[in-house]
């Protein structure tokens, strides 16, 4: 698991002069990026409270706003008049701090997966997947492709599969009401699945990611 | 001399009242917002559940002691407003800690928000934080300039930097308002008004599509559950000190909601019907339209 071969130059650990003479030294793999495995973060020990945290997260689900294939053309109009998910309390975010759902919307190209796992690293506890069509369930029309991956599940944990190709808006509405029971009966727990097979996933991740310049895990 | 602890308890029933006030008027706004976009809207309830999950997260990271204080900062700068507000005019329970020269007070809690919010935002390090930063900051400065020169002219007017002295000069029918005996100063601020709302034509700084949500991009969990708490009291408090300055201040509760309502219904309206300025163009409007008209303001008073 470490293979510390990173030979982009932009990557390696150097003297930089800064703009007012003084030299420091940065290293872009230490300096920015924790490199602590995430932890197994247990629900709160009382239950109406883990209860109604649950009723809150079902209700209140952030969509990372991340498209990553043709699918993503299904979720914009969720976001219009004709569909209108704000009103089961769906929205998106701009940034993967704030979202807890990342949907894998379609094919996932071997760069872009580089990018959804950073993304999902940075999402906080509890998060979830929800893999949108037949692509990321066994690779879809792109089952022979040498380029995208065939099993979403092997390297992020997924808790949801919304079939077809491509599923309609209606589909996708229907998959988020069908998570929010699953959120609610508490058992959503993605994150931690994903911290507790940590290695698991990290060696998947590697196996097919043969320019891995990023850290182990980007919190 | 003696201190009313009782005073503390009443402060922290107006916080209640003004936070629940304000979680459910923010999404009934939202909900109109979405009902001219032919929208359904969100529930009425929604700002709660967003609320609770955000403190329900189970992880936060953080980026350093600043970063910390920002959100923090910024809920001071609304609470710290509102408590020293006479909310309710008259009444012994929600007069809160309104002293002898408050407005001064007033004016520094109002900006006070946006510059722990710098703080908070500079040490996330996120290039759009920085970019959010200084459109922020110089967004509200030009929009707090007609502001200020209303408050000196009412200052000027009722001869005392005092809130409740100020709400005490309007009552008794409401050609005493200041919107009556002073229309220049109050366009002054309402123009200022539209600027502190952070809603269109002057939600640049947030901007949730070109630069992803500006200062709160690294924000996440118990930070941005702060910061949403405070999204939900400060243009309340901000409005309730209009209310007080310019609109003849509120007896009861029901005045205060209804006055509230319609204040904060100008700038949902302004927002509906004009679409974003950049910042040059939003500073350059208060410095033109904004700053002569608190200028003739004092001059006249």
């Amino acid at each position: 698991m470490q293979s510390k071969d990173f030979s982009k130059a932009e990557l390696q650990k150097r003297t930089v002069t800064g703009p007012d003479g003084v030299e420091f030294e940065v290293d872009p793999m230490r300096d920015y990026f924790c490199e602590a495995p995430p932890t197994v973060m247990p629900p709160a020990y009382i239950k109406i409270v883990e209860d109604l945290f649950n009723w809150a997260r079902a209700e209140s689900i952030w969509i990372l706003g991340f498209g990553t294939g043709c699918g993503a053309i299904e979720m914009r109009p969720l976001m219009t008049p004709r569909f209108d998910a704000y009103r089961y309390g769906i929205q998106w975010r701009p940034t993967p701090r704030q979202a807890n759902l990342f949907v894998i919307s379609g094919y996932l190209s071997v760069k872009t997966l580089k990018r959804a796992i950073r993304s999902y690293e940075q999402m906080q506890n509890p998060k979830y997947v929800v893999g949108l069509g037949s692509c990321t369930i066994n690779g879809g029309m792109y089952w022979d492709s040498y380029n995208t991956i065939k099993r979403l599940d092997d390297y992020l944990p997924v808790d949801l599969y919304i079939t077809g190709c491509m599923p309609r808006p209606e589909a996708l509405l229907q998959g988020f009401m069908d998570l929010k029971k699953v959120i609610r009966a508490g058992n959503a727990e993605g994150a931690n699945r994903y911290a507790e097979n940590f290695a698991w996933y990290k060696a998947n991740q590697k196996q097919i990611i043969h320019d891995w310049d990023m850290p182990e895990y980007s919190w | 001399m003696s201190f009313d602890w009782m005073k503390i308890v009443y402060a922290l029933l107006t916080l209640f009242i003004v936070v629940n006030y304000g979680m459910i008027i923010t999404a009934i706004f939202q909900k109109i917002g979405a009902r001219i976009g032919r929208r359904y809207g969100i529930p009425v309830w929604q700002n709660y559940a967003d609320l609770i999950k955000n403190y329900g997260l189970r992880s936060s990271i953080t980026h350093g002691t600043m970063f910390y204080l920002g959100p923090v900062f910024r809920l001071t700068g609304g609470v710290g407003l509102l408590l020293f507000i006479p909310v309710i005019y008259g009444s012994e329970i929600f007069s809160n800690f309104s002293f002898a020269g408050d407005l001064i007070l007033i004016l520094y809690f109002v900006f006070f928000g946006t510059l722990g919010m710098a703080l908070g935002a500079a040490e996330s390090g996120h290039p759009y934080s920085a970019i959010g930063i200084t459109r922020g900051l110089s967004q509200v400065t030009a929009s707090e300039l007609p502001f200020a020169l209303a408050v000196f002219a009412i200052a000027l007017q009722y001869q005392t930097l005092s809130v409740t002295e100020i709400v005490a000069a309007q009552q008794g029918g409401y050609l005493n308002w200041t919107l009556f005996t002073n229309p220049l100063a109050v366009m002054a601020a309402m123009l200022s008004f539209l600027g502190s709302m952070m809603r269109p034509p002057f939600d640049v700084v947030l901007a949730p599509q070109e630069i992803p949500i500006g200062p709160p991009t690294e924000y996440h969990s118990s930070y941005l559950a702060l910061m949403q708490t405070n999204r939900m009291i400060f243009p309340i408090a901000k409005i309730a000190v209009y209310v007080c300055l310019f609109f003849g201040g509120a007896v009861s509760w029901p005045i205060f909601f209804l006055k509230v309502f319609l204040i904060y219904f100008v700038s949902v309206f302004v927002g509906v019907v004009f679409p974003r300025f950049r910042v040059e163009q939003s500073i350059r409007w208060f410095l033109i339209w904004g700053v002569p008209i608190g200028i003739l303001a004092i001059l006249v008073a």
